[in-house]
């Protein structure tokens, strides 16, 4: 474990944040969400985002006895805890994305590190690099039709699938936690452009933006 | 306002809806339903363009896509343009302004019609190629006066202001064509339970079945397809797409559809519950199975005259009376091949007009519908046709003669009849395009004198698209493409109940593709085989003889089948003539390749939602909008905007005047030379790397040593390919024994990414170590000068004392109260700390730097300033002063390479190949203009002797080059030929405006040369 | 637009999220110290341009990150199969139709892609 250096990035000091869309919100504001809205975009910044690399075997028992959720061993799998604030993610036969309540990742990553004492894996903390948006109503799957390569109708995109694929001119992680509701994993760099690309999209659906 | 073709009753068009238009400045009146085509032939209009080549009147000809000759500029106003749009398949809406694509000045009175009644002795085949080729200079002015004389439409120069868009489409079955076979592939299709998409290009679906003399289920056509229609929209599972074609068949059944949604409603789009419309959208299909249900072509026949207005084909005057009630004449002259052309003189009659003679080129006609005209009393002229076509800018005759077919020649005497329309018909193409989009070659069919579609796995075709023309079968054979299509995809096949059709006895057609003239083709009056690019018989004629053998030469040579037409209706006819002209069969000349797109597809469609601000993603830093508001100007580097420089207003501004580029970059310079800058460094790429065998892994992608870096050191790294070539460089950290931190360039980032997966996962997989992308989680900012000890130290609780944290070490704290990592590290060979913290912190602490920052005179800078001062001290950017071709010792960079590793690190054995120990390689070095004000041209050749003989041998070039504040100097990094070994040598570069600078050869580092700033 | 069966994803994903590689099975000789210069060449610069079939390495860059191996027919652009690195292919220039003795059989992946062809 010390041949690895961990640094808890996040501090308790009262410190403003920006989350990743802070600019384009100032830029392009948030059109209310309205009764006509037939699609809202809604976004959970400064979640704890860590990506898990190793073996699925080794890994699995680890995020069950810290996590208390079993890790897709599947490709595309999402699993979500009880309450639906802690998931992961299958993004690789040897990566996983895990996304946890902001402030639990740094402890999280301890106690896997402990729980995996001596196994070959890696554990990065990716939360200030990405932020998470949630699109949900009826014309959310037509929004994403225009916007990612992806076959999202419902028989090829069920419940508990996510993937990494083309969106627009960028990339996201896209993932259907529940019926209603589709999440968008956006790169803090990319996601100006994806909220103007979403807005642009939208604007037809009435988009609205929950703040 | 009169429409004197207009039927009383009878059409599928809305005559209580009246629609206004304006063709060519003329105002006239159609009706809701209409397509342009059939409102401009309502009104008697005859002329509807000038031919491309010999500008010859030309009328309306076909009804849909295969129009050659209708093709119109769309707009009322300058941004409202749209060029190549068919007449034939464009709707009428109120207020619609077309004109013609040809004819200048009009197409009524065309002052270039002297060279088309001439033309044939002034503009043979190769014409252009022959006449403008010399001199080669004065092609291009000759291509403007051909093209303002051909005239292909033309673009608005005013911003479109409608909106596009793309949808990501997927699908089991995808069907293109909603006709009998069309309708029947999607019912059979969508019952199994698959996912279907039918597209068809026409306002309306039901294609051959909305003009259809037959009766299904006792009922007209239209009433099934309107149930059938009703049907599916009920399913969930299908998708309709009406007014859309199927532009491409790409690879692997991704096929683009382009939905015209508004086209039919305005010049733009009307605003719908307060939003904007998209005007057209381009569906991007990803299918399993793919149907073509295509349909066909009718080909018309080839004689003397046949493009001057009122020549149409056969099956378009059917299609005019019975979907339109329009009646493009008085009087009718049909010339045929087959039975089917026959239901254009019964639709004609039973409009109430006259129908003069049929000619038919078969001996003995027989078949069902050839007795029910025989039992109206028309005269029927067995193993005739048309032979000419007599009349200017309208038909006012038709010359019938007997035809010998076999031996091509006219047989007695011919009889002119009086008439002002002629319809033909030579049989009928399956619509083969999209097919022959996949590479399939066509195969020729005796029995069908048609070439069907050789498929690829996973396409069938369906009814006319493969030769099945009578109405029943072609149900059944849509009915079978589509449940074959969804069961070959694991979905259970339910059978539907098609109507009943009466069964049609036809007889057999025969084969006529060019009618024999009195004359011999080269003299006869021309006979067109491609209206739309004004190639006759006797050009095709002309081309076999002077040597073009293979049709696909004929085809550039005549330009045949060319631009927006794609040969729908002269391909075959050209093949045929080709063929005969060769004593070849139609199989032996064979076919060209078609290709997409299909129709003209709007630029609009194509880019969708990705233009203005959406044109490219733009990548932003956590500090992007700090920099937005301090003026910067931004450079691309990737896809990031990078702060350029600052521009400050001037110290002697009078109304805010903002300082030059070079003034800033000045400035800046100064300012980290003399006190401190500071730079948004968060670009650069930061790889995160752990695992027990990180250290090894290291080894071998770099060409330096990194077994002994401990903990809390970092180290500058050059990477090659396995060619011996520097491809990236950066700084990696080592985090802990197994843990380490690379950064790349800013443009490498996602290559050296998959660079080291690639050797991971492909030879190396035994090593255990992984690869993980931290870019956007650290923000960097760099302070750099003689103060930034100062400045840290005042925001910091590491222990900055110049032994403890030296040069090139890295620590971890806290700073402005954020936990942060910095490195020690200097690019601009000045005291730098790169500060590292999580992006969401990122703007307080650089905030907090300004805050204490000022007193000390933090200046912040560009990508402009950090290139000067980098350059200053001899440092490289990979791609700047690397192309590819540049070694490590090329670059004098021996001092990081590790010759006497263990493992043979990427690239080693190639530095050891010939070429790059040969002599005389291209190396890096220093460029001192003589005159210090000259700053050298980036690119600029380096010659040895400018008074050598163009041209000069060049040795060399400049790879950087800048203005230094520091040396109040010009200077230049360049790549010279064994200019390592030349240092103090003058060189010389010749620049465009005839003036040659002069410059000497000396080390690239300029500023600092034993790297005491960094250290202190 | 090609049409790819992912062999680690498990399922048809579009060209746009692959990079293509270049030529699968070129192997970084053991020993580079022991080439001689035209043996180095040959595997920095020679590539095959076979008329048929063709091995090719691609990566899934936008997904799982996977360098895998695709059997492609330069002609009708008609991707045989997929197969996962440290595989043999099934389709070869000397079995067209497949069933190659060098291949460790992966039938799966073989029938997934067989849903696809140009």
């Amino acid at each position: 474990m010390s041949n690895v250096a961990i640094f808890d990035t996040r501090t308790d000091a009262k410190i403003p944040l920006e989350s990743p869309l802070a600019y384009a919100y100032r830029r392009f504001g948030a059109p209310a969400a309205t009764a006509r809205s037939r699609v809202t975009l809604r976004e959970r910044p400064f979640l704890g985002h860590l990506i898990l690399r190793g073996g699925a075997i080794v890994l699995d028992e680890a995020v069950r006895e810290v996590l208390g959720i079993s890790l897709p061993g599947e490709p595309q799998g999402l699993v979500l805890d009880a309450e639906g604030e802690r998931s992961i993610q299958w993004l690789s036969p040897d990566e996983w994305l895990v996304i946890v309540p902001g402030g639990e990742e740094f402890t999280l990553e301890n106690r896997l590190r402990e729980a995996l004492a001596g196994a070959h894996f890696a554990i990065s903390n990716v939360s200030g690099g990405q932020t998470l948006v949630e699109l949900e109503g009826e014309a959310a799957r037509e929004l994403l039709m225009k916007s990612v390569i992806y076959d999202v109708h419902p028989s090829h995109f069920p419940v508990g699938k996510g993937v990494t694929t083309v969106f627009a001119k960028t990339t996201v992680i896209l993932r259907r936690p529940s019926d209603a509701r589709w999440e968008l994993v956006v790169r803090r760099s990319f996601a100006d452009y994806t909220y103007r690309w979403l807005l642009d999209a939208g604007e037809a659906h009435d988009i609205g933006v929950e703040r | 306002m009169s429409q004197p073709n207009r039927l009383s009753q009878g059409g599928r068009i809305d005559r209580s809806r009246k629609l206004h238009f304006t063709f060519n400045g003329k105002r006239y009146q159609g009706h809701a339903g209409d397509t342009l085509a059939a409102a401009l032939l309502a009104n008697g209009v005859d002329i509807v363009n000038r031919s491309f080549k010999y500008s010859r009147p030309r009328g309306i000809v076909a009804a849909g896509a295969e129009e050659p000759n209708a093709v119109v500029q769309l707009g009322s106003s300058e941004a409202g343009q749209v060029p190549n749009v068919r007449a034939t398949q464009q709707a009428l809406f109120d207020g619609l302004v077309a004109r013609s694509t040809n004819g200048w000045p009009n197409v009524q009175r065309d002052m270039m019609s002297l060279v088309g009644k001439l033309g044939g002795q002034f503009m043979p085949p190769g014409f252009y190629y022959k006449t403008f080729m010399a001199p080669a200079s004065l092609w291009m002015t000759y291509e403007k006066f051909i093209r303002k004389g051909a005239g292909l439409g033309r673009s608005p120069t005013e911003q479109d202001p409608d909106i596009y868009d793309h949808l990501h489409q997927h699908c089991d079955v995808l069907v293109i064509g909603a006709g009998p076979a069309g309708l029947a592939a999607t019912l059979a299709a969508a019952r199994s339970g698959a996912r279907v998409i039918l597209c068809d290009e026409q306002e309306e679906m039901g294609g051959s079945l909305l003009d259809a003399r037959e009766r299904l289920d006792g009922k007209p056509a239209s009433q099934w397809v309107a149930e059938a229609l009703a049907t599916l929209a009920g399913m969930e599972n299908v998708t309709l797409l009406p007014r859309t074609t199927a532009n491409g068949y790409h690879d692997h059944h991704f096929v683009t559809l382009h939905e015209r949604r508004t086209e039919h409603l305005g010049e733009t789009a009307p605003l719908r519950d307060g939003h904007r419309q998209v005007r057209s959208r381009m569906h991007r299909v990803r299918a399993g199975r793919v149907v073509l249900a295509t349909g066909t072509h009718e080909r018309p026949l080839v004689y003397a005259n046949n493009d001057v207005p009122g020549n149409l084909v056969a099956g378009a005057v059917s299609t005019y009376v019975r979907r339109y009630g329009v009646v493009p004449g008085q009087r009718l002259v049909l010339s045929t091949s087959n039975d089917h052309a026959y239901r254009a003189a019964l639709d004609w009659l039973e409009s109430g007009r006259e129908v003069v003679a049929i000619a038919d080129a078969r001996a003995n006609p027989d078949g069902e519908l050839v007795e029910q005209a025989r039992a109206q009393g028309i005269r029927i002229m067995t193993g005739s046709a048309v032979v000419e076509a007599k009349g200017d800018t309208r038909v006012t005759g038709a010359r019938v003669a007997k035809v010998d077919l076999d031996g091509f020649r006219v047989v007695g005497k011919a009889e002119t009849l009086d008439c002002d329309t002629i319809a033909s018909s030579g049989g009928y193409s399956p619509v083969i395009h999209l097919a022959s989009h996949t590479g399939g070659r066509p195969t020729w069919r005796d029995d069908l004198l048609a070439f069907v579609p050789t498929l690829v796995k996973g396409v069938s075709a369906a009814g006319g698209a493969h030769g099945i023309y009578a109405t029943a079968e072609v149900l059944a054979d849509g009915q079978h493409a589509g449940g074959q299509a969804a069961s070959e995809l694991g979905f259970q096949a339910v059978s539907i109940e098609l109507p009943k059709v009466a069964a049609r006895r036809d007889g057999p057609a025969c084969a006529l593709y060019q009618v024999p003239h009195e004359k011999p083709t080269l003299r006869a009056p021309k006979q067109f085989v491609d209206l739309q690019n004004d190639v006759t018989a006797a050009g095709i004629e002309l081309a076999t003889r002077e040597g073009f053998e293979s049709i696909e030469h004929v085809k550039r040579y005549t330009a045949m089948g060319f631009g927006t037409d794609q040969g729908k209706l002269g391909n075959i006819n050209g093949m045929a003539i080709a063929a005969r002209c060769l004593n070849k069969s139609i199989p032996e000349v064979g076919t060209t390749v078609f290709r997409p797109n299909y129709t003209p597809v709007t630029f609009g469609a194509i880019v969708g939602r990705h233009c203005r601000e959406l044109f490219d993603p733009e990548r932003y830093t956590a500090m992007h909008q700090w920099h937005v508001e301090h003026g910067a100007e931004f450079e691309d580097v990737g896809q990031w905007k990078r702060p350029w420089y600052f521009p400050q207003v001037r110290a002697d501004a009078v109304n805010g005047e903002l300082e030059s580029m070079a003034e800033a970059v000045a400035r800046e310079c100064r300012a980290v030379r003399e006190a401190i800058g500071i730079l948004d460094a968060s670009t650069l790429g930061k790889i995160d790397i752990q695992g027990p065998d990180a250290r090894e892994f290291l080894g071998r992608v770099y060409t330096n040593k990194w077994a002994k870096l401990a903990p809390g050191r970092v180290r500058y790294g050059l990477m090659c390919k396995d060619d011996g070539m520097v491809f990236d460089d950066g700084t990696t950290s080592c985090l802990g024994e197994n843990h380490f931190l690379m950064t790349t360039t800013t443009g490498g980032a996602a290559g050296v990414l998959e660079w080291l997966e690639l050797w991971h996962q492909t030879e190396w997989p035994e090593l255990q170590v992984y690869f993980t992308s931290v870019t956007d989680h650290w923000a960097t900012m760099t302070i750099t000068g003689p103060e930034a000890r100062k400045l840290l130290a005042e925001l910091t609780d590491i222990d900055l004392d110049r032994e403890a944290f030296q040069f090139m070490d890295w620590r971890e704290g806290k700073v402005a109260d954020v936990p942060a990592r910095v490195f020690r590290i200097s690019f601009t060979g000045e005291l730098a700390y790169e500060i590292n913290v999580q992006a969401n912190y990122a703007q307080h602490v650089w905030d907090a730097l300004f805050a204490h920052g000022e007193k000390y005179g933090l200046t912040p800078y560009g990508t402009e300033t950090m290139h000067v001062l980098r350059a200053e001290k001899g440092f490289i950017i990979a791609g700047q002063e690397t192309d590819g071709s540049v070694t490590p010792e090329d670059l004098g960079m021996q001092w990081c390479v590790g010759y006497d590793k263990p493992f043979s690190w990427i690239g080693q054995r190639a530095l050891t190949r010939e070429d790059t120990k040969r002599e005389g390689r291209k190396q890096l070095v220093g460029l001192k203009p003589k005159d210090a004000k000259v700053v050298l041209e980036e690119g600029a050749q380096i010659v040895l002797d400018p008074t050598h003989a163009i041209p000069m041998p060049m040795v060399g070039h400049v790879t950087s080059s800048y203005y230094s504040p520091t040396l109040d100097s010009g200077f230049a990094l360049a790549v010279i030929k064994g200019g390592q070994q030349r240092m103090g040598e003058t060189v010389y570069l010749p620049m465009a405006d005839g003036q040659t600078h002069e410059a000497e050869i000396v080390s690239p580092i300029f500023v600092d040369p034993k790297g005491e700033r960094q250290n202190v | 637009m090609f049409n790819i069966h992912c062999p680690y994803c498990g399922e048809l994903r579009e060209e746009e999220e692959f990079h293509p590689k270049g030529q699968a099975h070129i192997a970084r000789p053991a020993d580079p110290a022991a080439c001689t210069d035209e043996e180095w060449g040959d595997y920095l610069f020679f590539r095959d341009n076979p008329r048929g079939i063709h091995h090719e390495l691609w990566v899934h860059a936008v997904g799982c990150r996977k360098f895998f191996n695709i059997t492609r027919h330069t002609v009708s652009y008609e991707i045989l199969e997929t197969y996962k690195m440290g595989e043999q292919p099934s389709f070869t220039a000397e079995y067209p139709q497949g069933g190659s003795d060098a291949a460790a059989m992966h039938p799966a992946q073989v029938a997934q892609q067989a849903g696809v062809h140009a």
